[in-house]
Formats: C-alpha cells, structure tokens, sequence
C-alpha cells in the first residue's frame, strides 16, 4: 500500500460520493415512497428489486465500493488520535464524529444487508410487511434512526471533506459556505430517511 | 522614589508562588512521571524564566531537592521553534507563554508526538528529514554561472513571506490527530512548505518534483480535515487553505500525468 497510498485516499474520497453517496439518496427517496402507503412502496420495491442486470448493478454500484470505502475507512479511523479535548473546534469534532459514524455504518450496515437482501436471496420477501414486522421491534426503530442519522451524516461532512480533498473549495470562506450547505444537505436528507421509518410503524 | 517603588513591588510579589506540574522523563526508554514546583513570583515572568528559576533552585514541592528540569530554548521570541512543549494541554512556545495569562497550576508536558530525549526535550529531526524528502529549498546549483531567476511580483512575495514564518516548530504536527506513531504522515507544515517552495518563481522550476514527494505514502492525502493545525500555529499561517491549494495541485498534477503527454513540470 505504499506507494499507491495516494491513490487508494483519493479513491476512498471519490466512491464516498460517487456511488455511495448518490445510492444513499437514491434509497432514502426511494424508501420514502413508504409515506404514500403500502401499495406505493411495495411498487417502487418491486421495480428496485426487479432491474435488469441487478445483480451486476448491485454488485458494481454498491457492494465493492462500499465494501472498499468501508474496510479502507476502517483502517483510517483506526490510525487516527482523536483530541477533541485539547481542540474543541466544531472541524475537530467534525472529523471525530466522521469517524465515529464511519464505524457504526459497518456494523449497521452489515446488519441491514444480513436482514434485508441476504433474507431475499434466502427467499423472504422484500417489501412493506417485511420492514413493518423488523419495526415491530423497538430496539431496532432506535437501531435504525442511528443508522439513519449517521449515514446522512457521514456523506453531508464527507461530501465537505470531498470537496477539500479535491482542492474545489480552498478558501476559509469557501470552506465556511460549504459548511452551511453540507448542515442543509444532511438536515433534508435525515428528514426524508426519518419519514420513512417512522411510515412503517 | 523609584528604588522604592521596586521594593514595595518585590515585597507585594515575594510571598506570591506560582505552581508549575511538570511531566519528567529521565532518558528516552524510562517512563513519564510527575513532579510539583513551587516557584516565587516575579511579575511579567513567562514560562522559560520559571523553568530558569527551578535549574537556580531544583528543589520540588515537597521540599526535596531533585535535578534540575532539561529544556530547549534559543531565540528567546518565538521564532525558532525550539522551546515547544505543551503548556496546559496545549502546544505552544514557552518563551511567549506568559505566567499571568495561565491558569495554576501550569502543567508542562513534552510534546509527545516526537521522541522524548529528555524531560522538555524532544527530538524533531523526524521533521527535518521530511523537509529533505519534499525538497523544501529552491535549487540553484549548476557547473556554470545560471544568471538572474524571474522576478516574483512584489504582492506575491508579501504573501509568501507569510509562509516562510514556518518555523519547523512541530507545534502543528502534535495537534494534528494524524501524525502519530500509527501513520507515516508528514504533517501540515509540511505541505505548506511545498506550496511556499512551488510559489517561488525559480523553485517553481521543480514543483513536479514536490508534488510527487507529496504524493507519497504519509503524504499530502494523510489529511483528515480536523483543522487543528491552522488554530495551533503560532505564526497564524494559513495551513489549510495551503492544504486545500496543494490538495487541488496535486489533483491537476495527477490528472496531467496519468492523461497528459510527457512534459514534466507544466
């Protein structure tokens, strides 16, 4: 990992966005259609579920870049010292909670595709009753607002990391603005993928 | 009248102590531990002259003598970087560290980033090698006389006199909550130091050659974004707008080689 090391972070910082970032709003909209009633989301289920070629979609878009993004994250939090007592800047804790919702998202994650996709591929059914019956549960409506929150938290502070990363936003103020956008980006997707969560219960 | 005045002012400050909790450490292999001082008040003193007062006296505060306290220190005001350490939690110069403006007890750690030597003192060579590998200097040797270099705007040199305040203090680097012993990355004074040495019109001449050291393993994309380095720096340089700059540098640097044909610099 040496000498790619650079490329391995930026690639890291690239597939956060692209796809992980555009799938994760794409599934929170999508799921959102849970508000409209069962019917509604039973269809725009099925029509999910049943893309052509969606194994190689599923595959290329999600699995192996997230699966990168996550085991490489892993790695990175991992290396990291966190010293938000001695700086207590909004960046420092910015950078700890990135880090700290990057390590929650793999377990939630992986707990979500075991419960839902790996379930399908075993022969249950995707669709209304299904997320109905996981929220019968309480623990796991607290389990997946976390899940929730955290991930539209990793790619709106991400998506800000992203654009530094680049060299796109390079001025304090640039860097300042896109703070304020990145907090607007993370507040109306939370409030889509709460919606539909609690239109299950 | 005036001798008088003095003395009233020693006799008003003499019963005064200041309480110093100093974190020791007797070699490089030997474990950290603690010791207590109680130093008389002088007024206007900083850090280094109460550290000078313990070598005078090294008797800690339970009366018991002890040796005296190891330190570095050199220019006296804050341009040399080398009496760093951590003063109440923070890394910062000790010789601008103003006694009335801490709270006690003032504690005093080394900055543990880099290896102990020895109580206070650390060694940053580790940061002196990495200004080699980035090739931190404008090259101007040759076997024959190479004349004037092109002239830099005058606004330009202004601005880049704001970077080269960098005084490889380290003082970044320890609160960076990257650079530890888990990675290899260089720090942000670093990287501005590239961005210094690029923006030189004659150093501009081998920024390809910097751009690669910076795309190194422990390199420029080591950068987490906590942006601890631009509120610690005590010369205010901006580190991560020069971060962010070498951060886009290297995407058109990248971009160029791996699409572009065979130039090297432009």
């Amino acid at each position: 990992m040496r000498d790619s090391d650079f490329g391995l972070r930026r690639l890291h910082s690239l597939l956060g966005i692209i796809p992980i970032g555009l799938f994760l709003t794409q599934h929170l909209i999508i799921n959102h259609f849970a508000t409209q009633g069962v019917e509604a989301f039973n269809t725009a289920s099925d029509f999910m579920g049943n893309l052509p070629f969606v194994l190689w979609l599923e595959w290329i878009v999600i699995y192996i870049p997230l699966m990168f993004h996550a085991f490489f994250g892993l790695y990175i939090a991992f290396t990291a010292k966190p010293n938000t007592n001695r700086y207590g800047t909004y960046r420092n804790w910015m950078f700890f909670l990135q880090r700290i919702t990057g390590v929650f998202l793999v377990i939630f994650i992986a707990w979500h595709i075991w419960q839902t996709r790996i379930q399908k591929a075993l022969g249950a059914d995707v669709d209304f009753d299904m997320m109905a019956d996981i929220f019968a549960n309480p623990f796991m409506i607290v389990f997946y607002v976390l899940g929730v929150i955290s991930a539209t938290f990793h790619f709106a502070n991400g998506f800000w990391s992203f654009l530094v990363t680049w060299g796109i936003t390079q001025s304090p103020r640039s860097q300042r603005i896109s703070t304020f956008v990145m907090m607007g980006l993370f507040l109306v997707l939370s409030v889509i993928g709460l919606r539909a969560i609690f239109a299950f219960v | 009248m005036a001798e008088n005045a003095v003395k009233e002012r020693n006799e008003a400050t003499a019963a005064k102590t200041v309480q110093f909790k100093i974190q020791r450490q007797d070699s490089p292999e030997s474990s950290p531990y603690w010791e207590t001082f109680n130093v008389p008040y002088r007024q206007n003193m900083n850090v280094i002259s109460a550290l000078m007062e313990i070598r005078r006296n090294p008797v800690n505060s339970e009366g018991k003598a002890t040796s005296p306290i190891q330190w570095e220190m050199n220019c006296l005001e804050e341009v040399c970087g080398a009496c760093s350490m951590v003063i109440n939690g923070r890394p910062r110069q000790s010789c601008t560290a103003l006694v009335d403006q801490l709270t006690q007890p003032i504690t005093l750690e080394p900055m543990r980033t880099f290896p102990v030597v020895r109580d206070l003192v650390v060694d940053r060579e580790v940061m002196f090698d990495s200004l080699k590998k980035v090739k931190a200097w404008v090259p101007i040797d040759g076997t024959y006389d190479l004349g004037e270099g092109p002239r830099m705007p005058e606004r330009k040199r202004q601005w880049a006199y704001e970077l080269s305040k960098c005084m490889t203090c380290g003082v970044c680097l320890e609160a960076c909550p990257n650079v530890n012993d888990k990675t290899n990355f260089i720090g942000p004074a670093l990287i501005s130091q590239v961005r210094l040495f690029n923006s030189h019109p004659t150093g501009a001449m081998n920024r390809d050659e910097r751009l690669d050291a910076l795309m190194q393993d422990g390199g420029l994309a080591e950068c987490g974004n906590s942006q601890n380095c631009v509120v610690a720096c005590p010369k205010g340089i901006p580190l991560t707008t020069s971060i962010a700059a070498m951060n886009r540098a290297a995407s058109v640097y990248s971009f160029k080689r791996f699409f572009g044909s065979d130039h090297m610099v432009d």
